[in-house]
Order: C-alpha cells, then sequence, then structure tokens
C-alpha cells in the first residue's frame, strides 16, 4: 500500500501536474495570464499528431494481432455502456432533467485525450509498456457515448436531436478523431524509419508541450470553476469522482478479460475513466441546446479531469499491478 | 452621394452553430454574410470566453447581413428555424447602403 501513496506523491510534483495546479492556482486567483485560442488549438494538434502517430509506431513495430480488434470493441461496448451508468447515477444522485444528465453521461462515456497522455507519459516514466493501438481505442471510445446518450433521451421522452446523416458526420468526423486516426496511420505505415525522420519535432518537446498545454487546461478549469460554481452542487461534485472510479472499475474488468498488459489494462481503466470536454461538449450543443453547457463542461474539466490527473491515475496503476498480481 | 434602405442583421451564435446557419441562410437566398470572431462576454447562459478553449464547444461566432427591406422576413425565417433552440442573440437594424444593386 505504501507504494500508492509514494506513486500518487511523484505523480503530484511531476512538471505534467504542477503545470495544471499553475493554470488552476492563476485562474481562480483572476490573473489575467491567458492562452490565445489559436494557441490552444496549436498546441492540441501537435499532441493528437504525436500521441496517434507514435502509438502507429508502435503497431508497426509490434504487429497486428486478434487483440486490437478485441480491444477496439470492448472499447466502443464501455463507451456506449458507461452513459446508462452516468446517467442512472446522476438521476439517483443528483436528481437531474433527462436532457442535462443525458449531456453529463455523454461525456463520462466518452474520454479525454489529455488524461490519456499524461497517463502515458506517466506509465513510460515507471517503466511499464503499454499496447501501442490502445490510441485506436481512444479513438474509437470518442463517438458512441453520443448515440447512446442521445438514445436515452429519445427513450425518456427528453426531446433532443435525432440522428441525421448531418449530425453523424460531424460526429465521426471530428477533427480530434479524424486527427488521431490520421496521425496513428501515418505512424504505422511509415513505422520506426517515419519516427526517425520526425521524432525530433514529436518525441523530444512532446513533455514539455504537454506541460504547456495543461498549463491552459487549468485556466480553462479554474476560470470554469470560478464562474460556475454555483452550478455545480456537491452531490454532482461526489458524480465527478464517483463516477470515473466506476468507469475505471469496468476498465480493468474489460482489460483482464482482454488479457492486456499490466500497462494497456492501466490505459483501458483510464479511457474509461475520463471524461470528454473536446469533442462531446460541441456534439451535445448541436444535439441538445437545451442542457445547460456549464453543468457538463465544469463538471468534467473542473473536477473529473483534476481528480483523474492527480489521485486517479496513480489509484488505477495501483489497481492494475494487484489484479497483475503484483504487490503494492 | 446616393444612400439606400437596408436592414442589417446581428446573428450572435453558438461556434458549434455557426455553419448551420450560414447554410440555412444560403438555401434561402442569402449568400452575403459576414461571420465575425466573438472574444467572450456574458448573458442568460453564463460568463464565456474564447481564451485557451480547445473546442468550439463554448465559443459564439457573429453573423452579419445586409440586405434589402423586402427581404427580411425570408432571412428571419431561415435563421430562427436554426437559432431558436440555441443560445444567441438576433438584432436587427436600419441601415444605410452605398450601392443598392449588392443586395
Amino acid at each position: 500500500m505504501p507504494g500508492i501513496f509514494q506513486l500518487a506523491a511523484d505523480n503530484l510534483v511531476s512538471p505534467i501536474i504542477l503545470s495544471f495546479l499553475l493554470g488552476l492556482i492563476a485562474a481562480l486567483g483572476r490573473s489575467d495570464l491567458n492562452f490565445p485560442e489559436a494557441i490552444a488549438k496549436g498546441l492540441s494538434i501537435y499532441l493528437l499528431f504525436a500521441i496517434g502517430f507514435k502509438g502507429g509506431v508502435s503497431v508497426s513495430g509490434h504487429g497486428l494481432d486478434g487483440k486490437l480488434v478485441a480491444a477496439l470493441g470492448a472499447g466502443v461496448m464501455l463507451s456506449l455502456s458507461l452513459p446508462v451508468a452516468a446517467f442512472a447515477l446522476l438521476r439517483a444522485m443528483a436528481r437531474l432533467s433527462v436532457t442535462d444528465a443525458a449531456a453529463i453521461a455523454a461525456h463520462y462515456g466518452s474520454i479525454s485525450i489529455v488524461t490519456f497522455v499524461a497517463a502515458t507519459s506517466l506509465l513510460a516514466g515507471q517503466g511499464i509498456a503499454a499496447e501501442g493501438y490502445m490510441v485506436a481505442v481512444a479513438a474509437a471510445m470518442e463517438a458512441p457515448a453520443i448515440v447512446s446518450a442521445l438514445w436515452i433521451v429519445v427513450a425518456r421522452g427528453g426531446g433532443g436531436k435525432r440522428m441525421s446523416a448531418d449530425l453523424w458526420r460531424e460526429i465521426l468526423l471530428n477533427g480530434s478523431i479524424v486527427l488521431l486516426i490520421g496521425s496513428f496511420v501515418i505512424g504505422w505505415m511509415t513505422g520506426q524509419g517515419g519516427l526517425n525522420e520526425i521524432g525530433g519535432l514529436f518525441v523530444e518537446p512532446f513533455k514539455g508541450v504537454l506541460c504547456l498545454f495543461l498549463l491552459d487546461m487549468g485556466l480553462v478549469a479554474g476560470r470554469g470553476l470560478r464562474t460556475n460554481r454555483s452550478t455545480l452542487s456537491l452531490r454532482l461534485v461526489a458524480f465527478g469522482i464517483v463516477m470515473p472510479v466506476v468507469g475505471a472499475l469496468a476498465g480493468l474488468i474489460f482489460g483482464i478479460v482482454l488479457g492486456l498488459s499490466q500497462g494497456g489494462v492501466v490505459l483501458m481503466m483510464v479511457l474509461s475513466a475520463s471524461a470528454s470536454y473536446i469533442a462531446v461538449p460541441a456534439a451535445m450543443r448541436v444535439a441538445l441546446p437545451e442542457a445547460n453547457p456549464a453543468l457538463s463542461l465544469t463538471l468534467s474539466l473542473g473536477v473529473t479531469f483534476p481528480f483523474n490527473l492527480t489521485l486517479g491515475i496513480p489509484l488505477y496503476m495501483a489497481a492494475a499491478e494487484i489484479a497483475a498480481g503484483g504487490n503494492f | 452621394m446616393d444612400t439606400h434602405p437596408a436592414k442589417r442583421v446581428e446573428i450572435i451564435i453558438e461556434a458549434v452553430m455557426e455553419r448551420h446557419l450560414t447554410q440555412a441562410l444560403s438555401e434561402a437566398g442569402v449568400t452575403g454574410f459576414t461571420v465575425l470572431p466573438v472574444m467572450g462576454g456574458s448573458g442568460r447562459s453564463g460568463e464565456w470566453s474564447r481564451e485557451g478553449q480547445v473546442g468550439r464547444a463554448s465559443g459564439m461566432v457573429a453573423v452579419i447581413c445586409l440586405i434589402r427591406p423586402e427581404r427580411l422576413d425570408t432571412l428571419l425565417d431561415a435563421a430562427f428555424a436554426v437559432v431558436e433552440r440555441h443560445i444567441g442573440v438576433v438584432c436587427i437594424t436600419d441601415a444605410q447602403v452605398l450601392r443598392a444593386e449588392r443586395f
């Protein structure tokens, strides 16, 4: 057990987490520190390309196996089913309207790619390997949750927009999904040779760019918490911490059943535990405009994201270690 | 110099709805409009800002059209069908233009 606390303590003083905390504190303290929108988008494009490309290179080195297809299927199943659990929890814990609960549930069925990237960095720091194709699983888990949440709304008579061809296109061709899958394919096709060519940009500076991006995430999260704190009840905050643990547990079970490596199980837990704040919020604004965006964004970015980043990831690593028969 | 009466319609709408709105306007025959970024603001749905945002969910845009007064209702019908359920503001003002044939 002391290992969990040591890992959590090490994680808390990493430059990545401290950058996020700096942004959070600066925003809560009303500092004028800010990132222009174009720079924030540029950083996210860099990170998505780098993580997708490196995942593709990893798969090209180790080859494909049936586990990839099974992991993709498991990811889609998790993304479809987690919103149902989140919706039930929200209705029981926070007594939200059907529309608000479904919109939040969609966020928790989808994934946060930055939490995934932070977990990948922490695993690499600990020398724990993970399957490269988990990046593809991350991309596969982005969209199904949206479909699931819209189905819940229609089934519960909450209104909302039916899935039109236009909405499908917007969801499936979302910029982050296109970039993640596209860079994964490029990495897969070009392999180690490709990495040698462009690694100078996408390997060495990666953690530094991640620090800057998390500084921005901290600023956005802090501003959201400051301006929308009155919309978050204690019950909702509790949901923002309970739901990732529920998701991580589901990810742990799926990871073990699939026979993933210890690092792969951790990443499956992280994907299931994280909540979207890029792809799903935009889709929900189009499909469920009556839902309050302040609730879902503040909860996913202001509560669940910091929880996963600081305590969640070390906790999931410890759980995966114990499940693998290790001693923590 | 001769000026001609026109209507200036300014629609502040969620950034994710920009394409939906401009498409509806085009289909209604309103092919001239300008889309401007909006830095931030505050309204019934709370404060919002473009600063540091990666996704488009929290951003707003301003779509501005200048049209002949007799075409105003067509434009408003098309615009309202899109903006009705969304956060935003629709504002109409009287304007004067120099080259009436362009509107």
